[in-house]
């Protein structure tokens, strides 16, 4: 951690010298707004978390980088969007107000929505695309390759065929347009900083769903068998732990967490409900697992805190365009270095 | 980590490696090979410019079905070109080295946006005008070697730290490269223009005349049948042939044999002897030139530069065009490629097709769908794609061939007939 | 396995019923007014009553200018007595499909509603207006732009839409002699590079800039201004002629740059928040200034929000809800008439949106070229090279360049 925040640092002192005229540095932004700053960054390194605990539990178990988990975050978008049509709620530029009972009860439908979908969505995608693979032993990047293919189909799925199947209420080129449930609202304030209700309501959850994951993972009888099929998966079929079992479960593990972060990014974000939607947001926490450590489950949930802070005070030091730059750059900087990431790659041994 | 997947070596599949196995050189490819591999050098040329003068005459001969309906014929043909070139040199990366690439449309960029930035008057580093360097009529010329020296550069610069990360992992670190120079080029607006791109960028003034004052590689030559399409076409067909021969003849050298190695067991490679990161490089060096070259291509025929052709989704159909085709063969790449273009450009404004009414504009909206799913399904069923490489000895194969073939035909009691004259003559040739 | 089967299905099952019971409560009400039902595109019913009205004329110096009395203007039907060759055409070409397609097609439908009135009025004379898609993207627009010019039945053109787009076929249109009259496309340049056939049918960022900021300075007494500009070639461009023409107006300090695509402006809000500025201008498209808008006020910044012809769109105001009250939007196009609006709406089935009337406008002026007797490319550009009259928009006359003699810009209030 040290040596990336001097990798930063350097990199935004030598800078001026170089591109005095091209980028700008603000440093003093960064002082000024501090508080307010880590504050976002928390709320967006929450959903970078619970992204990037898919990520991770594929590559510890399958060693494979499932480039498609991007869109399975996307179709969770969807599915959460759908689920709160059903419920009768039509898109609008203004927030809906049911009151605090209702409002948590029907963004926890939403929620249970988005899971399914996205939870179905990445077990279907094992089904469909990698298991075959698997059969065949293909080498790792024709995994790699058909991932790509298999991410391209799903937008494009979105993109063209679905407004053809709901007649244009869902997909299409445009984003959706957003139905809002909370109105953001500051609650209180920390060093200055304004702590809204849907900060909280976002740190909160993710904080809850990872606490219950990583039980999972660790304590529970299923999640014995992720981690012997991660640490050893011939011992552990010769133990009599199903690989495809486990298998089937880490994808399912990893889509229902895409779902909930789905429904927690677009209490955030309302308007990023589109089919393009999922592929940065992708590629963010899969350097936020690889940052903490592929493979690792504390090390997917602390890379995605760290990334999104990091992200946030790179934009305001840098510029507001170069949010993806820095964590492009977060990424290759951390592989170069410390390609096992912050605490060690390992599914297996993170708790043995 | 090894354990994890017990039979799964490190790298691209071995292309061909299955083919052969399920059916031993036995399908129209093969015979085909075998037939080309046993001609003559001279012969392999008196059938080969024929066939390359014929290449170059399709977008003049206005074959009925072929030519494409809604959009220009010439100008899918020099798209073609230029993809087809980036496909050969995607292909010496991905195909004959076993390293994916998911960035490789950061070299193209890089190459467009040296010569626009040369030779554009919005950008301020502008090498043409008054009392510049460059002539207005030369520049793109002067520039293209300087494209590919830069984008060799940043080959160079990118690879030595990334090529010591191994398989997907280098995919990956790869395909961020290709986002930060695309964003590069959006966000240093002194330099690129950003957004707004750079305009006017030079092209080759060749074949000026009265009708024509900015010659015939101007846009403005968009009439008649040999239009700037078709010109620029014609230059990519002659830059495909020279890198077909640089990187055919690089093949059969110790590079490209070091590169097989690499792609079947780097480990291996290494203990018997491989300097292995240095032939790594140098594919990913020679990839980055031919992208950038094709870049260079690019700026020319289009004259404008801007960020958003250089997303993620190109790199992803290039890649596309180079597993369709067959990942290590160069025309089956070229296959790819023009497939890759080709085809959704044959659906655009078509009502029908062999009488049959259709939608072909919505159809060739659903491209990268068809494209998705093109490699999914190759992937599972057919990894090595529709041309397959085939595994041979590199420096004297064809001799072996011949050789084979000829004891094969005496075994069977036939007559040896032209195959052996041939062989005869290609023997004398590199005895 | 069993038992999380059963135990899944059991969770399936429950949510689906939860699901049913919820929605047969019926559709959910809106913060107290009442909403309809239906998920409709167009802004008035979902955001109460907000709407984008026209407000004031203004001129380069932002300085408010009357309203001319607007003469009659020209029915594209003419007198009904046009005679031409068969197979007449005109072309347009801009983004029909991909994300920037609205623009392009509220051209093309304002030009078809020209078309199909003269067609209809004139029986001897059946003009086909001939779409030709280049989904905004210069390269795709090289690969169409011969197919435009090869095909001998056009003999104009309307377009292309967008500035990238134009600037990389011009030579094309140029050297075929065939007329280029642009809708939409207003990045200054374009009228600099010495073509014959291009003409311009609305003001152009040159002159939009500078009259949208010395409104704000002058009229409207902003002192300290947030330019925030998005990545696309109109953001960019029209963003450099406000910040020059505000001056010291212009807060160095907040200028945070955003991108097409983007869905999330926090720290484009954090800075705002952060600046002692007393209005923010959006230079970029509705697609982003609509969540923008709304993050400056979820984010407590109540600072008026001002921005240009990208945002004028009722799209802006059904996306950003009640967050978009208030905001001012300038344009170079003219109000729809409202009888225009009825038929267009008729028509195709939304409200006519930006640049609709000009493409409604341009039509017209060819199609009247066409009834005069032009029957050739070359014939059709001295046509427009001569032009005056009257459109729904305002009254067009060119200048040597191909700019408009006389360029007003509109201000409208989303209220």
């Amino acid at each position: 951690m040290p040596a990336l925040a001097d990798a930063l640092l350097t990199s935004a002192t030598a800078g001026p010298l170089v591109h005095q005229s091209l980028i700008d540095f603000n440093i003093a932004g960064l002082g000024r707004n501090f508080w307010g700053l880590t504050v976002e960054g928390l709320t967006y390194g929450a959903i970078y978390a619970l992204v990037a605990v898919g990520y991770t539990l594929v590559y510890g178990v399958l060693r494979l980088i499932n480039f498609a988990h991007s869109e399975v975050f996307m179709l969770g978008m969807f599915g959460q969007y759908a689920t709160l049509m059903l419920l009768g709620f039509s898109p609008s530029g203004n927030a809906y107000d049911k009151g605090i009972l209702l409002t948590v009860l029907y963004l926890g439908i939403a929620m249970l929505g988005g899971m399914a979908v996205a939870g179905g969505a990445a077990v279907g995608l094992e089904r469909v695309a990698y298991r075959p693979l698997r059969r065949r032993n293909a080498p790792s990047l024709v995994f790699l390759i058909t991932a790509i293919g298999m991410s391209f189909v799903l937008q494009e799925f979105v993109h063209f065929v679905l407004p053809r199947l709901t007649g244009g209420t869902l997909g299409g080129v445009n984003a959706q347009q957003p139905i809002r449930l909370v109105q953001p609202e500051v609650q209180f304030s920390i060093f200055g900083a304004p702590v809204t209700n849907v900060t909280l309501v976002i740190i909160g959850s993710a904080l809850v769903l990872a606490v219950a994951v990583d039980l999972f993972v660790n304590r529970s009888p299923f999640g014995r068998g992720i981690r012997a099929v991660a640490q050893d998966p011939v011992t552990a079929t010769l133990m009599g732990v199903s690989r495809e079992r486990v298998i089937m479960l880490t994808f399912l593990i990893g889509g229902i967490l895409a779902g909930a972060a789905a429904l927690l990014y677009t209490l955030r974000v309302p308007n990023g409900i589109i089919y393009s939607g999922g592929f940065v947001l992708g590629i963010k926490a899969f350097s936020a697992a690889v940052l903490g450590g592929i493979g690792n489950l504390r090390g997917a949930l602390l890379g995605g805190l760290l990334l999104g802070v990091m992200e946030n005070y790179g934009q305001v030091v840098f510029g507001t365009e170069w949010r993806d730059v820095v964590a492009f750059v977060l990424l290759i900087v951390v592989l170069m270095f410390r390609p096992t990431g912050i605490l060690g790659e390992s599914l297996g041994r993170a708790r043995a | 980590m090894s354990t994890t997947t017990p039979a799964t070596p490190p790298s691209l599949p071995p292309a061909g490696r299955t083919a052969t196995k399920d059916r031993p050189h036995g399908g129209v490819g093969d015979r085909f090979r075998l037939w080309w591999d046993a001609l003559a050098r001279p012969t392999q040329w008196l059938v080969g410019v024929p066939f390359l003068l014929f290449m170059a005459a399709v977008p003049l001969l206005n074959i009925p079905v072929l030519t494409t309906q809604g959009t220009d014929f010439g100008g899918v043909m020099a798209q073609f070109g230029m993809i087809a070139l980036i496909a050969i040199g995607l292909n010496v990366v991905v195909g004959q080295a076993g390293l994916l690439d998911l960035g490789y449309v950061g070299f193209y960029a890089i190459g467009a946006y040296t010569v626009a930035i040369l030779t554009s008057p919005d950008s301020p580093w502008n090498q043409t005008g008054d009392g510049m360097w460059l002539s207005r009529e030369w520049a793109w010329l002067a520039a293209l070697p300087v494209a590919v020296a830069i984008t060799a550069i940043s080959g160079l610069i990118l690879g030595s730290p990334t090529l010591r990360l191994r398989g997907d992992y280098l995919a990956i670190v790869t395909l961020g490269f290709g986002e930060i120079v695309r964003l590069l080029a959006d966000n240093l607006d002194e330099l690129t223009g950003g957004g707004q791109g750079l305009r006017g960028v030079a092209y080759p003034r060749a074949g000026v005349t009265e009708d024509l004052p900015s010659g015939v590689f101007s846009a403005g030559n968009a009439s008649g049948a040999v239009n700037s399409g078709v010109w620029w076409y014609w230059v990519s067909l002659v830059f495909i042939v020279v890198t077909l021969l640089f990187v055919g003849n690089l093949e059969r050298s110790r590079v490209g044999r070091a590169w097989v190695a690499i792609r079947e067991d780097e480990d291996a490679a290494e203990i018997m002897g491989v300097p292995t990161f240095r032939f790594k490089l140098w594919a990913f060096i020679i990839g980055a030139s031919i992208g950038g070259a094709a870049g260079a291509l690019y700026a020319g025929q289009v004259q404008f530069v801007i960020p958003t052709n250089f997303n993620i989704i190109n790199s992803v159909l290039f890649l596309c065009a180079v597993v369709l085709g067959g990942q290590g063969n160069k025309l089956g790449v070229i296959l790819g490629a023009f497939i890759v273009v080709y085809v959704p450009n044959f659906f655009l404004g078509r009502q029908t097709l062999f009488g049959i009414p259709i939608d072909g504009d919505e159809i060739a909206s659903y491209k990268y769908l068809f494209f998705g799913i093109a490699l999914v399904v190759l992937m599972i069923f057919r990894p090595q794609g529709i041309i397959p490489a085939r595994q041979k000895l590199l420096t004297y194969g064809r001799e072996l061939y011949v050789a084979a073939r000829r004891s094969a035909a005496r075994a069977a009691g036939r007559a040896p007939g032209r195959t052996e004259a041939a062989a005869t003559t290609s023997g004398k040739e590199s005895s | 396995m069993y038992r999380t089967a059963r135990r899944a299905s059991g969770g399936a099952a429950l949510l689906l019923a939860a699901t049913l019971v919820l929605a047969a409560c019926g559709p959910q009400s809106q913060g107290g007014d009442d909403s309809t039902e239906e998920s409709t595109s167009e802004g008035e019913s979902e955001s109460g009553d907000l709407m984008i009205v026209p407000s004031v004329q203004i001129d380069i110096d932002g300085a408010e200018v009357p309203a001319a009395e607007a003469g009659e203007p020209v029915d594209p039907a003419g007198d009904g007595s046009a005679e031409c060759a068969e197979g007449t055409a005109i072309a347009v070409a801009g983004a029909f499909t991909g994300p920037n397609a609205a623009l392009g097609l509220n051209i093309q439908y304002g030009a078809q509603l020209a078309v199909d009135a003269f067609n209809e009025a004139n029986a001897g004379c059946q003009v086909e207006l001939k779409p030709f898609d280049t989904e905004g993207d210069p390269q795709k627009a090289t690969q169409v732009a011969p197919q435009i010019v090869s095909d001998d039945a056009v003999i104009g053109l309307l377009g292309p839409a967008f500035s990238g787009e134009t600037a990389a076929t011009g030579d094309v249109f140029n050297q075929a002699g065939l007329l280029s009259l642009t809708a939409s496309a207003t990045n200054p340049d374009l009228t600099g590079n010495g073509w014959t056939n291009f003409f311009r049918g609305l003001a152009n960022d040159a002159v939009q800039g500078p009259s949208v900021a010395k409104y704000m300075t002058e009229t409207l007494g902003y002192t300290s201004v947030c330019v925030v500009a998005d990545n696309s070639d109109y953001g960019i461009g029209l963003a450099e002629q406000i910040t020059s023409g505000l001056g010291d107006a212009a807060n160095a300090d907040c200028a945070p740059e955003v991108k097409t695509g983007d869905k999330d402006f926090s720290a484009a809000v954090q800075i705002i928040s952060g600046s002692e500025a007393d209005a923010v201008f959006y230079s970029g498209y509705y697609a982003e200034a609509a969540p923008f808008v709304q993050g400056l006020r979820d984010g407590g910044v109540d600072l008026p929000f001002v921005s240009a012809d990208g945002v004028n769109d009722p799209q802006f105001v059904s996306q950003a809800g009640s967050s978009s009250q208030g905001a001012i939007l300038s344009c170079p196009c003219g109000p729809a008439p409202e009888d225009f609006a009825a038929t267009y709406e008729d028509a195709n089935g939304q409200a006519p949106g930006v640049y609709s009337t000009e493409g409604y406008d341009l039509a017209t002026i060819m199609l009247t070229g066409i009834a005069s007797g032009v029957s050739d490319r070359a014939g059709l550009i001295d046509y427009v090279k001569d032009y005056s009259g009257e459109g729904l928009a305002r009254q067009y006359e060119w200048d040597d360049t191909g700019e408009l003699t006389s360029a007003l810009i509109w201000i409208y209030e989303v209220e």
